[in-house]
């Protein structure tokens, strides 16, 4: 039966789009491609521009400068009634004068499509809400009024589904299961998602591809594997999990790694994971990537960098992982987890450490951390 | 209900984008704002007009000629200054009044009712009565239960509260009673509303952090409830300061109860003195955007509607 | 808590006092149209329904009542809807003058009825148009069409505009969202907005005073009669419409609360 609702999802083409209000510019220059049938994420902090897109690919706004094409087709200048998208508001938007078949059925009616309400059940069916067709919103959980408006803008078969964070209003519990049942669904059906999102768990769970959007640019694109693994930027590695940074002049490279002097202590990346090769880069490494060693330095080997020795200042027990907070003289903090399987290294505050990490894990940054105080408090 | 036209502050929640679509608010706008620019705006000028006049060369009565007589605002200021002076005092005490017997029963409907809402909304709907009913047979009503033979103007003479030759009625006493009563629901429907609105959880909180009862009140319920209080005592002293049913001869006043309305009602209405009663109503007027301009800057509540 | 344990007993007597004093004058002219009166309605003469059965043959009284609602029907009309397009304006556009536009709708509810009422009167006068229910009229939809803004207002405040744009995102034209999506969730706002305007024009006597030139409302009739005495009849209309207009409120309100609990059961 759901494939009632099997649309051919179109693809998204933002080009050189720019968006004013009064008083602030929300984005910048946006140039975006979103094949059909995928689901992509916006991520972002908020007053990133993020919405602003979304709201723009809506018709609900009109861009500055730039077109919207949607396959293919330039909508810039068309009406939101007049534009082949359908979104997932935040709220959910469910009018609350009229019951769950007639929400769901608004869109179908506003076209005169014929049998809006046979087409409103089957589409209540996909989301498993039948039996509550004939209630309020009001009347509902968070969970089933977020299923109704999904309903309520699949059941027209759009070419693109907005979701402007939809999940937002969810408990954590109910969140899981509902990411679990969108994903289904956007498989089921096979269309275009576009998923606005300050989550970075759920955008990297759910999207085939995210983009991570900052102060109305995109920062960086890509499969979330990707982005996490080899952020380019100060602020998707922070942003996107967590990152132990340390800023250093270029010293010594060769044909597939270069190193950095970092207050003394020599930091090695492969060349293939940095973004700039010479003068002062950043150069991280994901918390759970390192290692620390007590009693004495690790043998030092080409394959890993090595700092320390340090003092453990903070240990936070977090059930699956063990994270430690370790200060090391003139480097300053380092973040190290450690997985919780029973035999952790050390449980002591004040112990001397080493810190390690293999040269593979690391990775270079085409910019650099506004300053070495922020930085600290970031890591913190 | 209609109880929100006396709402105090804007609403909490401000909807968010504000679309600049200026044809369709022209549209919108126009037939309303033409409205009051030709039956409120232009009034105010003819009646400011109308108080320079002078009477007709030609001497017919109530023909007056254009002027720029600005001595008929003196003329009416020497003549009728106890006249205004009353009303202003009179509109204070009746609003202090007011203010003080509304406030503990807005605070109940509003706060200690909160977890009954049917009786807080028939609570309400008492409070609101009296607008059902024309408040000229209210007025009224209160004459005939103090009239002169009435039990309680005997019962007060006979424990010598009053002597035997006095009587309430024609008194400023009976005048400001009627208009206290008359502008209640005026005063008690904002205070509500903005006490419906007070979170009990700042008054824990004030109790939490060692304030006694009265000094929550004072530090917390009153400058919250500030809004309310303020469009409260402006929705009762405007219209009173400008009342002239209750201080007329035939409801509660009498000789020396006569506020500016009667004043402008009897040199209006009856002798036909345009100007005088225009020169009259344009001070009051001028009084009374005075005074509520300094009292909202004062109070620092700039958004009126 | 203890803190407020004051309330529990002092703010519930006082209560109940207060509404004794708001509605002794209610019950004395209940209580008066069923006075068996002659001329004058002062002095207890004994029960009787014949003023409530007979209410229009004490001469005026009904052609007062039929003109108060007429005018009332008529002016809650136009200052409803001059009143709600002007409410929807301030809220979601953004215009220039707007403080401007703030001013002019606040001034007449700050501007004394006597004022307005002379003001009007004098234009009237220098434009030389007759006074009568027109003229009366006038008045009224001015002096409404305020607190209309300031009631629907409100409403349109509270109203999330994504539910307007979810209708826009379904296919919703504009006048479709309008009058499918907008102007239902208004409409309480629009109601309480009406009853409004109708009561205060229904009770008005100063403005209409001035305005009114021999044209007879029921407040004027109470006014012009108080001289000589208000005649029972005046009484029966007058509780007539006060157990009319509390019987709508009650049920309104018994209906909400009867819904709010059905919702909350579910």
């Amino acid at each position: 039966m759901a494939t009632e609702f099997v649309a051919r999802g179109a693809d998204l083409e933002l080009v050189g789009i720019r968006k004013e209000f009064p008083g602030f510019t929300a984005i910048e220059n946006l140039d975006l491609k979103i094949p059909a049938g995928e689901f992509f994420a916006l991520l972002g902090p908020s007053g990133c521009g993020k919405t602003t897109t979304l709201r723009l690919v809506a018709g609900l706004e009109q861009p500055t400068a730039g077109r919207i094409l949607i396959g293919g087709k330039d909508v810039t200048d068309m009406k939101p009634h007049q534009r082949p998208v359908n979104t997932v508001f935040q709220s959910y938007a469910l009018f609350p004068h009229m019951n769950v078949l007639e929400n769901v059925a608004f869109g179908l009616r506003q076209r005169k499509i014929e049998e809006p309400l046979a087409k409103a059940q089957d589409a209540l069916k996909l989301v498993e809400l039948e039996h509550l067709a004939l209630r309020r919103p009001q009347q509902l959980s968070g969970g089933q009024q977020q299923r109704v408006a999904l309903a309520r803008a699949l059941v027209n078969r759009p070419s693109l589904l907005l979701l402007d964070e939809p999940l937002g209003a969810l408990d954590l519990k109910l969140r899981r299961q509902m990411q679990i049942e969108l994903k289904a669904i956007q498989m089921e059906v096979g269309l275009t998602f576009l998923h606005v999102t300050h989550d970075q768990e759920e955008a990297m769970d759910m999207a085939d591809t995210v983009a991570v959007m900052n102060k109305g640019r995109i920062e960086q694109m890509g499969a979330p594997e990707k982005l996490y693994d080899r952020p380019k930027t100060v602020f998707v590695s922070k942003f996107l999990g967590q990152s132990n940074l340390f800023v250093g002049e270029v010293t010594e490279q060769n044909a597939t790694s270069l190193s950095i002097n970092v207050s003394g202590s020599k930091l090695t990346v492969p060349k293939e994971r940095a973004e700039r090769h010479e003068g002062r880069i950043a150069l991280g490494v994901r918390p759970e990537k390192a290692n620390f060693h007590e009693d004495e330095a690790p043998a030092s080997s080409a394959g890993l960098n090595i700092i320390g020795p340090g003092e453990i200042i903070d240990i936070r027990f977090t059930g699956v992982s063990n994270q430690y907070l370790i200060d090391i003289p003139n480097l300053g903090q380092v973040t190290v987890f450690a997985q919780n399987i029973g035999k952790s290294p050390v449980t002591e505050l004040g112990a001397k450490v080493w810190v390690s990490w293999k040269v593979e894990h690391s990775f270079g940054l085409s910019d650099l951390p506004i300053d070495s105080v922020t930085e600290s408090i970031a890591v913190l | 209900m209609a109880f929100a036209a006396f709402g105090s502050a804007t609403p909490a929640k401000t909807s968010g984008p504000v679309k600049s679509g200026g044809r369709v608010a022209l549209f919108l706008l126009l037939p309303g704002l033409a409205y009051l620019a030709a039956f409120f705006l232009t009034p105010l000028i003819s009646l400011i007009v109308t108080s320079l006049q002078v009477p007709s060369v030609s001497g017919g009565y109530g023909t007056y000629d254009y002027a720029l007589a600005i001595g008929n605002y003196w003329d009416v200021i020497a003549s009728y200054y106890p006249q205004i002076l009353r009303s202003f005092g009179f509109a204070l005490v009746a609003t202090v009044f007011a203010l003080l017997i509304s406030y503990p029963l807005a605070y109940f409907i509003g706060v200690t009712a909160r977890r009954w809402p049917l009786l807080q909304g028939l609570m309400l709907t008492l409070v609101i009565a009296p607008f059902f009913i024309s408040f000229l047979l209210r007025t009224f009503a209160w004459k005939q239960l103090f009239s002169n033979e009435s039990w309680i103007v005997t019962t007060l003479q006979s424990l010598h509260v009053l002597s035997p030759d006095q009587y309430l009625v024609g008194t400023p006493f009976m005048v400001i009673f009627g208009l206290t009563y008359n502008f209640i629901p005026f005063m008690t429907l904002p205070l509500y509303t903005s006490l419906e609105r007070l979170d009990i959880r700042l008054l824990e909180a004030g109790a939490d952090l060692y304030a006694t009862p009265a000094k929550i009140f004072r530090k917390i319920t009153l400058p919250i409830t500030m809004p309310g209080i303020i469009s409260g005592t402006l929705l009762t002293f405007i219209p009173i300061a400008g009342d002239y049913v209750n201080a007329s001869g035939d409801f509660l006043g009498g000789t020396g109860t006569a506020m500016i309305g009667n004043v402008v009602e009897s040199k209006y209405l009856v002798q036909n003195n345009y100007p005088a009663a225009s020169a009259l109503s344009v001070l009051l007027m001028g009084a009374i955007l005075l005074l509520v301009t300094f009292y909202v800057r004062r109070s620092g509540t700039e958004d009126l509607l | 808590m203890k803190s407020f344990s004051l309330g529990r007993f002092a703010l519930p007597v006082y209560a109940v006092i207060a509404f004794v004093y708001l509605l002794i004058p209610i019950a004395y002219t209940f209580v008066f149209s069923f006075n068996n009166s002659l001329k004058t309605n002062l002095i207890w003469r004994g029960f009787t329904l014949d003023k409530w059965a007979n209410v229009c043959q004490q001469q005026g009284v009904c052609e007062a009542f039929g003109n108060s609602i007429l005018i009332g029907v008529i002016s809650t009309v136009f200052a409803t809807t001059l009143g709600t397009m002007i409410a929807i304006a301030l809220v979601r556009y953004r215009f220039k003058f707007r403080s401007a536009v703030s001013l002019l709708l606040f001034l007449p509810m700050a501007t004394p009825e006597v004022v307005l009422g002379a003001g009007l009167a004098s234009q009237f006068f220098s434009l030389g148009a007759q006074k009568g229910i027109a003229t009366i009229i006038i008045a009224h939809i001015m002096f409404c069409l305020s607190f209309v803004v300031v009631t629907v207002k409100a409403r349109v405040a509270s109203l999330d505009p994504a539910l307007e744009e979810a209708g826009r995102d379904l296919y919703g034209s504009p006048s479709q969202v309008f009058w499918k999506i907008t102007f239902p969730l208004l409409l309480p706002g629009i109601m309480a907005a009406a009853l409004l305007s109708f009561a205060l024009s229904f009770d008005d006597f100063i403005i209409t005073n001035f305005n009114s030139g021999s044209a007879m409302t029921f407040p004027k009739y109470v006014y012009t009669a108080a001289a000589r005495g208000i005649p029972a009849e005046a009484n029966v209309v007058g509780s007539g419409v006060f157990l009319l207009a509390i019987a709508i409120v009650i049920s309104i309100q018994v209906r909400s609360a009867a819904k709010a609990k059905r919702l909350r059961r579910s």
